[in-house]
């Protein structure tokens, strides 16, 4: 199937000479980085974790939501989305690699990645996320090329499929849970010290991966002549309605907790990211646009008449996908490290080389997506006879 | 002296036998006494080492001079960068040390004044706990929160574990750091730089305690005032730590996170 | 053949590729082996910590060995097979005697194309001449 990759429009081809020419860039930056050091990037020795991070944790969230839509295909029967399951499983595929190449380009000493393996610590969360995210990666692999490859050959996938299916289901939540053990359990940050931070990452990704998956849909429709489906579409955008929904909720609940009790170790943090903390502010426009953008998203999403129109559907998703990016992709990490355990504020914000090399890393992630969905897509095209 | 004169001569003993100050090969022990020798060093094995900050014998000229010589002897560079800074041992004010528990009307000695911070070598330390590749773990033999440099891969998740910011991190090459800010680095010879991308933090002067020599700073501040650091095995109750934190009030930073600091603060 | 020009530049890049590793080598080949010297100190204790017919091939494993007993089993005593007490330092023990690191180590190192890390911390003895 690989050789539907290799055959496409001038666009395909403009599209992924583009992402390479990005990725290069980023590769570029990497290696001045893996020589000269993190020094190069914004962080220091309170805010510890930055951009890099904040992707792997966002992405985390993205590459979970492939249950959203193979949950209700194989558990609830529902058929209509035996059509896309493959986009949600390739673009898993796309989002963990992208997980773990932002887990490597953050690493002092990257060369010696291999240690997480050679010395296993179950009682690291590192160690069991570097197992379910593994694992994750290898599952959506296996399951996602061979029903495609039995989709194309008209004939139902291996027996041997069918269990692994079952257990990516389980799976995906374990994924974004580890991942949100990273943070709940340590003591010093009262920022993410709550039960409520698991909860929290799982409805962000159940909005933010499917919302993702969903505009992914309509370029699809638009580049090929694959057409993932109206109903589907549909029951997606409602997926992602009710997802946003607890979202903002579980977030509403955070705030409460920190103001009502009026504790200075709760509240701090979300001072430091809506009002700004003895002067520093960057953070602040960036959390009141997230905050703006959520409330259109679930405007448009919730009212039944735009969320059906098809370009207000995409609106909505798209002010979900930013929403959640700024929440997670920059106000998550940096606020948690901001005031720091001296209850000091230190500034952070990301240098330009640690920017191209996040791009180059998103970049490599939609070259991933960009040529799996390429099969997919060129694949259900043949079946249908084109 | 920081600690007690059983104690003092049970090390200064060792210290003799062993006086290994890296040289070269040279008869000391009788056959017997080598076995016994090759084990851990004596002294170390089932201690629980504590430290006991004497906040009403402490002042800056100490805190400073301590501050020198750790950084000294352990070849930690002043990097150009405020923002990446390592440290091993630093001063906090007294708010800052103690976040939560202070308040507006404190005591105008301690209002705003310097403390001596390390690492507390907890008892239940949160970052060995999340070390990926048990690069940072507590020692067994003494409760020693160590490093090994040779199996860090620089994820810093221990510095976010770690509620007490003892941390600090090479985001560059230590020896690439201002050669104004380090004339002839490195300082001292007989112990080892870091490589970029590691984490780094105060090892109770591991080094030292295998040669049955009490930890840098504690000997530098009682040349300057005695008392003012007291050094010890807490499961000891004659110990001279033990001693001093039952005749004194002390307190921990942040006990309520359960990590048990076994660094003590006397006010 | 179809396509012939493709195929033969492709072999050739492929061959190139594949002589990698002899790269670094090129125009070297006549390069003497390489003679270790001794400082006066080295000779005057006559002996390594262990005998040199176990030291040449297995001196890498013995500070393999010493770096995780002295980190982290802290055990930093090493018992030679000859009952000689010694710190188990690379930089204080071994770099004692042989202090001339570039006219000792760097010989056979650089010969046989090795760079050991252990110099990005341990600091290397200065060397005078």
């Amino acid at each position: 199937m690989l050789e539907k990759a290799i055959r496409g429009s001038q666009t395909y081809w403009g599209w992924l000479i583009f992402l390479l020419l990005v990725i290069g860039v980023g590769a570029g930056n990497f290696i001045y980085q893996f020589f000269e050091g993190l020094k190069i990037t914004g962080m220091g020795r309170d805010v510890s974790w930055g951009l890099y991070i904040a992707q792997f944790t966002y992405l985390v969230g993205v590459a979970a939501s492939g249950v959203m839509v193979v949950l209700p295909y194989y558990i609830h029967n529902y058929k209509a989305f035996g059509r896309i399951t493959i986009l949600g499983e390739f673009m898993a595929i796309a989002a963990v690699t992208m997980c773990i190449l932002f887990l490597w380009v953050d690493l002092g000493q990257p060369m010696r990645v291999i240690n997480v393996m050679l010395y296993p610590q179950p009682n690291s969360i590192i160690f069991w996320d570097m197992v379910v995210l593994t694992g994750y990666l290898i599952l959506n692999v296996l399951i996602g090329w061979n029903v495609l490859s039995a989709e194309r050959k008209g004939i139902h996938y291996p027996k041997w499929v069918t269990p692994l299916i079952y257990l990516s289901i389980p799976w995906a939540f374990s994924i974004h849970t580890v991942t949100a053990f990273l943070y709940q359990g340590l003591p010093g940050r009262h920022f993410w010290l709550t039960a409520i931070m698991a909860a929290r990452f799982l409805s962000s990704a159940f909005c933010s991966g499917p919302a993702l998956l969903l505009i992914i849909c309509f370029l699809v429709r638009r580049f090929t002549r694959f057409d993932p489906g109206k109903e589907q579409m549909r029951t997606l955008a409602s997926i992602v309605t009710y997802a946003m929904i607890l979202n903002v909720f579980f977030f509403l609940l955070e705030l409460f907790t920190a103001f009502y009790s009026q504790i200075p170790g709760h509240m701090v943090h979300f001072q430091f990211l809506f009002s700004g903390l003895e002067g520093h502010g960057r953070l602040v426009p960036w959390m009141w646009a997230a905050a703006v953008f959520a409330v259109l998203a679930l405007i448009l999403l919730i009212n039944p008449s735009t969320r059906r129109k098809e370009d207000t559907m995409i609106v909505g998703c798209a002010a979900v996908v930013i929403a959640t990016w700024i929440d997670k992709g920059m106000g998550l990490v940096i606020g948690g490290f901001t005031p720091n355990v001296f209850e000091r504020v230190t500034d952070y914000w990301p240098t330009v080389p640690e920017v191209l090399i996040t791009l180059g890393v998103w970049a490599t992630g939609f070259f991933i997506l960009t040529v799996l969905f390429k099969i997919a897509s060129s694949v259900k095209e043949e079946v249908a006879g084109y | 002296m920081g600690m007690d004169r059983r104690e003092f001569l049970r090390i200064a003993g060792y210290s003799a036998l062993l006086g290994l100050g890296g040289k070269a090969a040279f008869e000391l022990l009788a056959p017997g006494q080598i076995d016994a020798a090759v084990e851990s060093v004596p002294l170390t094995v089932g201690k629980k080492w504590g430290m006991a900050v004497d906040m009403t014998k402490m002042d800056e000229q100490i805190m400073d001079k301590v501050i020198e010589v750790c950084h000294r002897i352990h070849n930690v560079p002043k990097v150009a960068n405020p923002k990446q800074e390592i440290k091993w041992i630093w001063k906090e004010t007294y708010e800052h040390t103690f976040p939560g528990q202070h308040h507006e009307y404190a005591a105008e000695k301690y209002h705003g004044r310097n403390f001596l911070l390390l690492c507390n070598h907890c008892t239940n330390p949160p970052c060995c706990r999340v070390c990926p590749t048990a690069a940072t773990w507590k020692r067994e033999e003494d409760g020693v929160v160590m490093m090994d440099q040779h199996r860090c891969i620089g994820c810093r998740f221990c510095m976010a574990a770690c509620p007490f910011g003892a941390r600090s991190f090479n985001y560059g090459d230590p020896r690439k750091a201002p050669a104004d800010l380090n004339p002839n680095f490195p300082p001292d010879m007989t112990y080892p730089t870091r490589v970029r991308g590691v984490v780094e933090k105060c090892n109770l002067c591991a080094e030292r305690l295998a040669k049955g020599q009490i930890p840098a700073c504690v000997e530098e501040a009682n040349k300057i005032k005695e008392g003012a650091l007291t050094f010890g095995d807490l499961a000891d109750p004659e110990s001279q730590v033990r001693t001093v934190l039952r005749e004194h009030y002390s307190i921990q930073r942040k006990p309520e996170l359960g990590t048990g600091p076994n660094v003590y603060y006397i006010i | 053949m179809y396509d012939g020009w493709k195929i033969i530049v492709g072999i050739v890049i492929g061959v190139l590729v594949l002589l990698y590793p002899f790269w670094p080598s090129a125009g070297k080949w006549d390069a003497k082996t390489p003679v270790p010297e001794l400082t006066a100190k080295a000779k005057e204790a006559k002996e390594c910590v262990e005998p040199k017919s176990y030291m040449r091939p297995q001196h890498m494993k013995l500070l393999d060995e010493w770096r995780r007993e002295a980190v982290r089993d802290a055990n930093r005593i090493y018992k030679s097979s000859a009952g000689k007490i010694y710190d188990k330092s690379l930089q204080n023990t071994c770099m004692e005697c042989h202090s001339n690191k570039s006219k000792f180590c760097d010989q056979c190192h650089n010969y046989t194309g090795i760079a050991p890390f252990c110099w990005d911390c341990h600091i290397q003895p200065k060397e005078t001449t």
